[in-house]
């Protein structure tokens, strides 16, 4: 993996989003720094899978723009690449199948392997890769999701709730692992989750969203180096509390009203 | 109120049915069995129904003489040439019917339109467009063939994964990548399953067209032996079309467990 300090700038400038009479995001500007995790966290509902939908140019904003400025690692094959939270893994395909889906379009066989090979190293999955999803974990189906997105050498990763399908354990497991994989990648990464403590072990900057519409409550920055930022560090439980005082109305008002028709 | 007091008993059995490839065979002996128990015991009278044994000897003399090959070639030409040109339009024109509005009701509206008319109600027009010869029959079947093609590729194709075309887009693939590594694969469970249906329904309608105006294929074998009560060389046609429509699913079968595998 190419140590690439020179990832994307990526500007969200004054947007909105409706869906029909629905306002979901309500004038959000934001701007993630190149080799930056900038984690967007919120009450459920409140728009941060719509502004990642809307970061990545799956999603047309009903206002506003979205910018990206600078270098894309050498290779790339896809600058904005995402996570998803239900792992998007093709069934008939094998684990290294599935990381080879893009490769295989542009790159010789060779390449492909190769390519293939090593991020099934990067993320401990060289022995699965012949296996079928069905056959593993979730947290393995995730690690094969992040080799997916890294082995298109992205300049930007866009992960939606990557951990959120997992169980406490694994998540704790992934958490330190993909820390680890995106920061030694460098590359500019957008990280969304509901989860404070997730947040606090991975932001640079942590944008904090209000409940539907979304705007951002306050961004946070986060002066601890990644990875290896200790659970127990007693600055970051403090932030997490801060966090959690700062959307727990919000959390509940969301949870009270919630309409079900996640997609 | 009142007290519970013992072992806790048992509910949960039944509803698991097994498949048991041995009971399956040992049945289908059976009754063949009984069949010829019967008529050699005088109870199944055998100008009506000839016993297994007459059948047999008829399928031996039709396969010595190579009358057998000669009709079963015929039919076998015409099921696989018909079959495939019904299928490959259905499949065509049931992969635009998912994926593009501009065909989308167009198509389903044809579609509808023409599928509930009985395929075999159009031989006698189909011989005046296409001809008495092969032309009538081929149209014939690819047309039987066709539409069930077309609506189990669309339901399969409406039933793949938004999720999993989204993240092919997001991957940046190209339009034909995502039709031919996820669309396709995704709807092949569907597909395969509307093969079940179009090889037996391309088996009604072999015999049917064949029935009009053909010298050779089982069809017109089984018609002309009828027509001169010879009950032996008509239940071997018989036997022939149970055996074909046997080994045609049995080949689907291998085709399912080759490409679904993954299914488990
Ligand atoms: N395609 C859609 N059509 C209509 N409403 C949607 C659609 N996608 C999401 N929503 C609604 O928009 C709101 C925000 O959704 P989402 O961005 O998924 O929130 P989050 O990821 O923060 O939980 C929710 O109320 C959701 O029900
Ligand atoms: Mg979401």
């Amino acid at each position: 993996m190419p140590a690439n300090r020179t990832g994307l700038r990526l500007t969200v400038q004054n947007v909105s989003h409706r869906y029909g009479g629905l306002q979901v995001l309500q004038t959000i500007s934001l701007t993630a720094e190149p080799g930056e995790v900038t984690v967007l966290v919120g009450p459920s509902g409140c728009g941060k899978s719509t502004l990642l939908g809307i970061m990545g140019g799956m999603l047309a904003p009903t206002e506003g723009s979205v910018t990206c400025a600078g270098d894309t690692p050498d290779n790339c094959l896809n600058p904005l690449t995402y996570v998803f939270q239900d792992f998007s893994l093709l069934p008939w395909r094998s684990v290294a199948g599935n990381v080879a889906l893009v490769l295989e379009d542009r790159l010789s066989r060779a390449d492909t392997a190769t390519r293939v090979a090593d991020v099934l190293a990067l993320t401990g999955l060289t022995d699965f890769a012949k296996a079928w999803p069905r056959q593993l974990s979730g947290g393995m189906r995730q690690r094969v999701g992040i080799a997916r997105a890294l082995a298109v050498r992205p300049a930007c990763l866009l992960l939606d709730e990557p951990l959120s399908a997992l169980d406490a354990q694994t998540r704790d497991l992934l958490l330190d692992e993909f820390s680890a994989i995106i920061t030694a990648a460098g590359t500019t990464t957008i990280y969304v989750t509901h989860n404070l403590a997730e947040a606090v072990r991975l932001g640079h900057q942590i944008v904090v969203l209000s409940r539907r519409p979304g705007e951002i409550r306050d961004i946070i920055r986060v002066d601890r180096p990644l990875p290896g930022r200790s659970p127990t560090d007693p600055d970051l439980i403090a932030l997490e509390q801060r966090l959690w005082r700062m959307i727990r109305d919000d959390a509940a008002t969301a949870e009270r009203e919630r309409i079900d028709v996640t997609p | 109120m009142s007290r519970l007091n013992g072992p806790i008993p048992f509910r949960g059995g039944g509803f698991a049915p097994k498949d048991s490839a041995p009971a399956a065979t040992a049945t289908l002996i059976g009754i063949i069995l009984l069949w010829q128990a019967g008529a050699s015991a005088g109870v199944i009278p055998t100008l009506f129904l000839p016993p297994p044994i007459a059948i047999a000897r008829a399928l031996w003399a039709l396969t010595i003489s190579g009358e057998l090959w000669n009709h079963l070639s015929a039919s076998l030409m015409r099921l696989t040439v018909g079959w495939i040109t019904g299928t490959v339009f259905g499949i065509g024109m049931g992969l635009a019917i998912g994926l593009w509005s501009a065909l989308r009701s167009p198509g389903m509206a044809v579609v509808s339109a023409l599928f509930p008319i009985p395929k075999i109600a159009l031989v006698p027009l189909f011989i005046i467009w296409f001809g008495i010869g092969e032309g009538s029959k081929l149209a014939t079947l690819s047309f039987g063939v066709f539409f069930p093609t077309v609506i189990a590729t669309a339901g399969g194709v409406d039933n793949v994964p938004r999720g999993l075309i989204r993240m092919g887009q997001s991957f940046g693939l190209s339009h034909w990548s995502i039709i031919r590594k996820i669309v396709l694969p995704a709807a092949l469970p569907a597909i395969l399953s509307g093969f079940r249906v179009t090889t037996s329904i391309a088996i009604v309608l072999l015999v049917a067209a064949e029935m009009i105006g053909a010298e050779r294929g089982i069809g017109a074998f089984v018609l002309s032996a009828g027509n001169l009560y010879d009950t032996d060389n008509l239940l071997a046609g018989i036997v022939v079309l149970s055996v074909l429509g046997l080994l045609v699913s049995w080949v689907i079968g291998r085709l399912e467990r080759f490409f679904l595998g993954w299914r488990a």
